[in-house]
């Protein structure tokens, strides 16, 4: 029996944008305000989890074409690249270090260096949260 | 102003209250899952009252991230019972 879901669908690809965006924010409000990389990872997981139940596991991995356990093994390597380039500079591992720039379009921003590791965990939360998904998903 | 936002609260409560009847005594799988799709919308609007009395807005994320989340569950549930699988494989054969 074919079902024709064009309902679903058609909310899925806009409602996986607001939730990925949602997701974005999340992960760069998470120093000043409640969020980070954890929450930040579960969302764009549950963004592609709703791709995956509007549409099938086969169009979701032409959409998105990585093996995720290379994503988690390259934000592994983000985090552990931050916490051992600190020992380049002659401090104890893991110090972290922030100054204030001025970008063109935000204006006057304070950027740290724990954005990078919490980058790292935002990729390791997605890559496994993934791997389980596509893992028990697929075969049936 | 208080009293009416507490009164708001008991009245959210109840009404959760009654939705956890209908999710422990519904005759049929559709009733609950209905049933805790609007137990997500209550308890968002619990939430947001909860945040006016606490006098802070660091809760407007929850609030996003349980109507988020309330959403894909109620998706795959209802994709569970209209299918009996929640993701496919490949849906053109």
């Amino acid at each position: 029996m074919k079902v024709n879901d064009v309902v679903l669908q058609t909310a899925a690809k806009v409602v996986f944008f607001i939730i990925l965006l949602f997701s974005i924010f999340i992960f760069f409000a998470g120093h000043y305000t409640p969020g980070g990389g954890f929450v930040g990872g579960l969302l764009a997981t549950g963004a592609i989890a709703l791709l995956l139940l509007a549409y099938d596991l086969r169009t979701v991995q032409q959409l998105l074409p990585f093996n995720f356990m290379i994503v988690v093994a390259i934000g592994l390597l983000l985090s552990i690249g931050m916490a051992s380039g600190s020992i380049i500079f002659n401090v104890p591992f893991f110090t972290h270090a922030f100054d204030d720039f001025y970008l063109p379009l935000f204006g006057a921003t304070s950027l740290h260096t724990a954005m990078i590791f919490d980058a790292g965990v935002y990729l390791v939360v997605i890559g496994a949260a993934m791997t389980i998904i596509q893992a028990i998903g697929g075969d049936s | 102003m208080m009293t009416f936002i507490w009164i708001g609260l008991m009245l959210v409560v109840l009404s959760i209250l009654g939705l956890l009847l209908r999710i422990f005594w519904g005759p049929s799988i559709p009733d609950r899952v209905i049933a805790l799709d609007a137990f997500g919308v209550t308890l968002i609007s619990a939430i947001a009252l909860l945040s006016v009395l606490f006098g802070t807005g660091f809760f407007m994320e929850v609030i996003l991230l349980i109507a988020v989340m309330s959403f894909i569950g109620t998706v795959a549930f209802s994709k569970f019972i209209e299918k009996g699988e929640i993701i496919e494989r490949d849906r053109n054969s």
